[in-house]
């Protein structure tokens, strides 16, 4: 079966790709299976200097799904591109970087100074992690301050630029049409709900930071819905993502409009998870009719 | 080489108040290095547990893991049966170093969950030819477990918060009292009791093993971080550089 879509600047042999902060910069999961299986690769953020992230726990369990609190450590953009991209280049998988930032100027300094890296396909400009002080999701709720940042990066940018939108707002398809305005490539949906976790015991938040990031299968209903939502209203390329665990999830996020789509957490509960979801993925289009994933995409919408 | 693996349990047992030993058969068993954990699924968790490996038998391709029951997971654990399987990502972490060092005596200081590594640490010193002397720390008479086990490894002495066993205390009350020389001591036990010890032993070689909420549990989601000594702007993580760490290179608390 086909699998394969064709993306700007990303051509995939199949639609399944890890999320970033799920995948580090590909090292580890190399050691239990080949990269060169996956439809693409999205690594960890990258920010001007290197950033420690926040005190610890950063993470806790809920109930089917988790909070995360990392604070976007990473060795900063310069070492990701000498350090940690070089070892991708070997596998046949466009790589994803993932743009950060807390000021306009920082995320136009990552991506230009991404522009020099031979080893990324297209940028996934995050402006929704929810787990910085200054900055992050800032620019990923108010429209206006969206637009700025993504003018600015695909002014700056060689590569294609994904806008990765934050659930944490009202109406979606006003910040998806924001972006597209100003000349976005394509949008990536959706990034943490931020959350909290009390322990009974210590009568305060599990996470140090207080508050963090929910992911895992409890955000999927929302991230289908907000991806329906903006395919209603779009003609977009959408990589979709939230609580992905089986090939039929994908199948869902595919109904819903996605192009593609992301898988974050369930890694950690299975390192296998994506190659498993793209062995089965032929077989769940088959069973419920599609011949190929781009037979399946968007065909959830329901016309009155 | 990390993978993952359904493993059956061969043996379940409770072996003190709410602990349980835990034997699962594994090809890899021969590789697992003392110090290492294994990453354990938890049917209907989203996140798995570490639990310490405790002992490697070798011959029969096993290895044990002693843990006691915390929260749900630890719970439904326990609630497990011989010829049950287990989902497990294994070896992870790094592990005391022993083939790197020099040694004669060692001192083993563990605290509640963090006893249960050190015994398979103190089994592969003693054939080595290792002196090794044991300091336990637990809760009370009920939670003590594995003195025998430690008696045959060396001198052995058992701490109680509450005073029903041993001596009332800390295992630093103990350690002040042993006035035997040591090249090495090998602590594994709740954060400020590793920071007693460190503190305490400050002028001797260590290695300390920590513990931290993980994500991933193989390096690439940054959960598990740890400061570094020497610069408190720079981190490892536990889950990948530790969770065996050298005592002076990780800033405590
Ligand atoms: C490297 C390492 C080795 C360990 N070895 C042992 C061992 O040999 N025996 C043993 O009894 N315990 C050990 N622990 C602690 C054990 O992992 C926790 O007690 C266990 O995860 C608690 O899970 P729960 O579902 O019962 O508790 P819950 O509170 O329900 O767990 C909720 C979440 O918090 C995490 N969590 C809670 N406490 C801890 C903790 N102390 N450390 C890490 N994560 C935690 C859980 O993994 C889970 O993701 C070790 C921890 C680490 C990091
Ligand atoms: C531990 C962790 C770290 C993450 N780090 C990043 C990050 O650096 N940049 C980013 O855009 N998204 C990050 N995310 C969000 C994921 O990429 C993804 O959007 C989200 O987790 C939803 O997908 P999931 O439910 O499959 O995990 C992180 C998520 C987790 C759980
Ligand atoms: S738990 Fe993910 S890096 Fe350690």
């Amino acid at each position: 079966m086909n699998l394969a879509v064709q993306l700007p600047g990303l051509t995939l042999k199949n639609p399944v790709m890890p999320a970033s902060g799920c995948f580090g910069f590909g090292k580890e999961y190399s050691e239990f299976y080949d990269l060169n299986t996956l439809g693409a690769i999205i690594v960890k953020a990258a920010t001007g200097e290197a950033r420690y992230g926040n005190p610890t726990p950063r993470v806790a369990e809920t109930s089917s799904g988790m909070l995360n609190a990392i604070g976007l450590q990473n060795p900063g953009v310069e070492k990701i591109i000498t350090d940690e991209l070089p070892f991708l280049r070997p596998f046949d998988t466009p790589v994803i970087a993932n743009v950060a930032g807390s000021t306009v100027e920082e995320y136009v300094h990552v991506a230009t100074t991404l522009n020099k890296s031979q080893d990324i396909a297209a940028l996934e400009l995050n402006i929704s992690c929810p787990n910085v002080k200054e900055g992050g999701v800032q620019f990923g709720t108010n429209p206006e301050l969206a637009k700025e940042v993504t003018y600015k990066v695909k002014e700056a940018s060689n590569f294609p630029v994904y806008v990765k939108l934050s659930p944490n707002v009202s109406n979606i398809t006003t910040m998806a049409k924001a972006v597209v305005d100003v000349g976005a490539d394509g949008l990536s949906m959706i990034n943490t709900l931020t959350g909290m976790q009390i322990n009974l015991k210590k009568r305060a938040p599990i996470i140090a930071n207080k508050t963090g990031g929910l992911s895992g299968p409890a955000i999927k209903p929302i991230a289908i819905r907000m991806i329906y939502e903006v395919r209603q209203a779009l003609d977009v390329p959408i990589i979709g993502m939230g609580g992905i665990t089986t090939a039929e999830d994908v199948v869902e996020f595919l109904l819903a409009g996605a192009n593609a789509v992301a898988v974050g957490t369930a890694n950690f509960q299975n390192p296998y998870a994506c190659p498993e979801i793209i062995e089965q993925l032929p077989q769940v289009l088959s069973e419920y009719g599609f011949s190929s994933v781009a037979d399946a995409i968007g065909k959830g919408h329901v016309h009155e | 080489m990390i993978t993952k693996k359904r493993l059956e349990i061969i043996s379940h047992l409770q072996i003190a108040e709410a602990t349980f030993e835990v034997t699962v058969k594994s090809d890899f068993a021969a590789e697992l290095k003392p110090g290492q954990f294994v990453h354990i699924l938890v049917p209907g968790h989203m996140l798995r547990r570490p639990i310490s490996i405790a002992n490697v038998d070798r011959e029969q391709k096993t290895f044990t893991m002693i843990f006691k029951i915390f929260g749900e997971g630890t719970k439904k654990l326990s609630e497990c049966r011989s010829g049950d399987y287990l989902d497990i990502i294994l070896p992870c972490g790094s592990h005391y170093p022993i083939e790197e060092l020099e040694l004669e005596h060692a001192l083993l200081v563990g605290g509640g969950i963090g006893v249960p590594p050190l015994y398979y640490l103190g089994q592969q010193l003693k054939e080595k030819g290792v002196k090794v002397t044991s300091v336990l720390g637990f809760q009370g008479k009920s939670h003590v477990f594995y003195e025998e086990k430690f008696q045959q490894l060396g001198d052995t002495y058992i701490a109680t918060n509450d005073g029903t066993y041993g001596k009332k205390g800390f295992v630093t009350d103990i350690i002040k009292e042993l006035d035997q020389p040591m090249d090495y001591y090998f602590s594994c036990g709740p954060t400020p009791m590793l920071q007693a010890v460190t503190t305490l032993l400050a002028n001797e070689k260590g290695y300390i093993s920590l513990e931290e909420r993980m994500g991933c549990g193989v390096g690439t989601c940054y959960a598990c971080v740890v400061p570094l000594k020497n610069d408190p702007t720079k981190n490892k993580k536990i889950c990948k550089d530790g969770p065996v760490f050298y005592a002076n290179e990780v800033l405590l608390g």
